[in-house]
């Protein structure tokens, strides 16, 4: 007999028929998870608990929310008011729709830092993007649902996006929308989308995303494999069961993060227009545009590329292209050491780099356009898609010839699409930010040739701390 | 005490760098700040009172039901009924108005807004700043503009409390300063306390679960903060023994 078929009573009875005693073993008291997970792994637990509180508070909300373009509007100001602690509810589902995002972000930042999407973990990554972007879609269709004038004109851009796709992008508009314009269709049918079937598809994303992780095990800040050193019984020396150490140590994050969502939702649920804009509280009029329509926060880097090509197609080409390019990180960066702690300087700068980039890329996509930040929008794009190419030049020790090409190669392309674009009046602009991208990309590739810059540490055997 | 200092302090820190496009006009209009304190029940009360008789014969509040104004106001159903409901109406109703939307656009060429929300939607400094930037334009068909919403369509309500006011204009046309032409029945200090008491009271209505949310905030963190104390320390006992 074995070991889980000891359990009698009722326990015993239920286990006879359905593994919940090898589970529980399987997942948590006997699932070992390396012991040096440090600050950065906190956020995969708060992002599974950010997902039941948006479906929580969704159920609560959908019981009074009427999807319908007539009343949407007035519904949600009648949860706002006259619902029992409707405010409240309505408050946690908005802000943790934020909530979600930051905490997704750092979780993948995470990953970028300790290379967590390697060998063997490719699956795990994968799982983690389709997350990523059908959480992308339900934000979209949920902030369609209050039907205000940011709703409404947010919803017109990103759909015009689909519009721009050569040949049927006419015809793949007005499927979507179900209707010629944004009108009643599209709210019901983003409703339904928003609050059945995107929840639906996250929550096996997610099951599959765990399921990959517990079959080959967590990654750690020194990116060493843990089962590589076992003791006599098969169990990793520096790994420690899941429960109870990391649910009680998670439970220390869960209380500082329900801390700053609390905060957030008694004392500054709009956060300044970011997490509510402004002119939602006005409602949806397909007559009159808001004078600047920003999308939320969380948009705001990729509505940034997506704007920095001024041919639409192009654009929205650029911004697809940006979120494509992340599926094959995997297949991008093949260096065997995971860790930033024993990587090089130069890709501590190029990772550096790449997130100062992608905030300033978000605070951007805020902003009304000018001359000047259009500029900059460009050259933090091109900054974005640089930061991949030199991931996959840092995958192995380069030769010279190998390494002038490849610069030779990157900026030509940066300089043909400057050439295309260049004017008497723009030409100081282009030729200043030029001249900034070529020397971070030279001074990227060529140093390794002549400094110790792109050495890398000897990665130890177990893990450190 | 402590309870509400603490809150104060939350409210101060995290205060967020509020930008509402719409109501940055830019010159003299960004000088008109409102101070607002919703926890000033009588100047929310005479808020109420002011809206009551000067603002909802055009502006409805169609999602502020009047019981529930009643009782956040700390004012009696009866003495509300009595005092602050015009129309025919029941206090459980919301603040509607009789106004159809067709006869407005013909009075006033625009129909005037519901005002439940602009606070939200716009800020209350616009709101207070479009209560004091009336003056006096001969080109319009109220004979008043403004500089808060210029060419706006609503007439000047306020004229017999506030006195005329004139536009100093600088060499560019730029307004620089407006001025009190004629006097009216309240003095500077008195109309500004009315047009703020106005502004205070159109917050409220915008979010009145404001009034709740900080002091049940307060305990929320108190909780989760005790929580979380907990939590660390059964941490630090559990991982004692690893190194």
């Amino acid at each position: 007999m074995s070991e889980k078929n000891q359990a009698t009573g009722v326990i015993g009875w239920i286990d006879e028929r359905l593994p919940i005693l090898s589970f529980i073993k399987d997942h948590l008291t006997h699932y070992y998870a390396p012991k040096n997970f440090n600050f950065w792994y906190f956020f995969g637990s708060l992002a599974f608990l950010i997902l039941f509180l948006q479906i929580f508070t969704g159920i609560f909300l959908a019981m009074h929310y009427k999807p319908d373009a007539k009343l949407a509007f007035d519904s949600v100001e009648f949860i706002m008011r006259d619902v029992n602690l409707g405010w409240l509810i309505r408050y946690m589902h908005s802000t943790g729709a934020s909530a979600f995002f930051v905490v997704v972000y750092l979780h993948m930042f995470r990953a970028l830092m300790y290379g967590s999407f390697k060998k063997p973990r490719e699956l795990i990554w994968l799982f983690g993007v389709f997350i990523y972007l059908a959480l992308m879609a339900e934000a979209f269709m949920g902030y369609l649902l209050p039907w205000g004038q940011m709703s409404y004109w947010g919803a017109q851009v990103i759909i015009n996006l689909f519009t721009t796709i050569p040949f049927i992008g006419p015809e793949l508009g007005v499927w979507i929308r179900g209707d010629f314009a944004i009108s009643d269709p599209t709210l019901t049918r983003f409703f339904a989308l928003h609050i059945v079937a995107v929840p639906m598809v996250i929550l096996l994303l997610v099951i599959l995303h765990l399921s990959a992780l517990h079959t080959v095990g967590s990654n750690n800040p020194d990116g060493v494999e843990i089962k590589k050193h076992k003791d006599e019984n098969g169990i990793p020396l520096d790994g420690v069961p899941f429960h109870p150490y990391y649910t009680v140590k998670d439970f220390v994050g869960i209380g500082v993060f329900l801390f700053l969502f609390a905060l957030t939702v008694f004392f500054v649920p709009e956060m300044g227009g970011y997490f509510l804009e402004h002119a939602n509280f006005i409602p949806a009029n397909p007559l009159v545009t808001p004078e600047h329509i920003a999308p939320v926060w969380y948009f705001t880097p990729f509505y940034s590329i997506l704007r920095a090509i001024p041919d639409p197609a192009y654009g929205a080409l650029a911004m697809a292209l940006s979120i494509v390019v992340l599926f094959f990180l995997p297949w991008i960066d093949k260096n065997p050491i995971k860790s930033i702690r024993y990587r090089s300087s130069l890709f501590k700068i190029n990772l550096f780099v790449f997130v100062i980039g992608f905030l300033i890329l978000g605070w951007l996509g805020v902003k009304a356009p000018t001359p000047l930040y259009s500029a900059l929008a460009l050259r933090f794009s091109e900054m974005y898609f640089i930061f991949f190419a030199l991931l996959y030049f840092y995958s192995t020790s380069r030769s010279n010839f190998f390494s002038y090409l490849f610069t030779g190669i990157l900026l030509s392309l940066i300089t043909i699409y400057d050439i295309t674009r260049i004017t008497s009046e723009n030409y100081l602009t282009v030729l200043i930010g030029l001249v900034l991208v070529s020397i971070f990309v030279i001074f990227m590739t060529i140093t390794p040739l002549y400094t110790r810059l792109n050495t890398e540490k000897q990665v130890p055997d177990r893990v450190t701390g | 005490m402590i309870k509400n200092i603490i809150i104060s302090l939350l409210i101060i820190l995290t205060l967020s760098n509020v930008s509402y496009s719409a109501a940055k006009k830019g010159g003299i209009v960004d000088n008109y700040k409102a101070i607002n304190n919703i926890n000033n029940k009588a100047s929310l009360q005479r808020g109420a009172k002011y809206f009551m008789n000067y603002c909802s014969g055009c502006h409805s509040l169609k999602y502020m039901r009047m019981s529930t104004l009643a009782e956040d106001l700390d004012i009696e159903e009866t003495v509300f009924a009595k005092n602050l409901i015009f129309a025919d109406k029941k206090i459980g109703e919301t603040m509607t108005i009789a106004m159809k939307e067709s006869d407005a656009l013909i009075w006033f060429n625009a129909a005037p807004p519901d005002l439940s929300l602009t606070a939200r939607s716009k800020g209350a400094d616009y709101i207070y700043a479009k209560l004091n930037t009336y003056y006096e334009d001969d080109n319009t068909a109220t004979g008043f503009n403004n500089l808060a919403l210029p060419n706006t369509s609503m007439p000047n309500i306020l004229a017999g409390l506030q006195g005329g006011q004139k536009v100093i204009l600088d060499s560019n046309n730029t307004p620089i300063a407006l001025e009190v032409k004629s006097k009216g029945t309240y003095d500077e200090n008195e109309f500004k306390q009315m047009t703020n008491d106005i502004t205070n009271f159109l917050v409220y209505v915008s979010e009145p679960a404001k009034l709740k949310r900080y002091s049940i905030g307060f305990w929320v963190l108190l909780f989760i903060f005790i929580f979380t104390i907990i939590a660390y320390y059964t941490k630090k006992e559990f991982w004692k023994d690893i190194h």
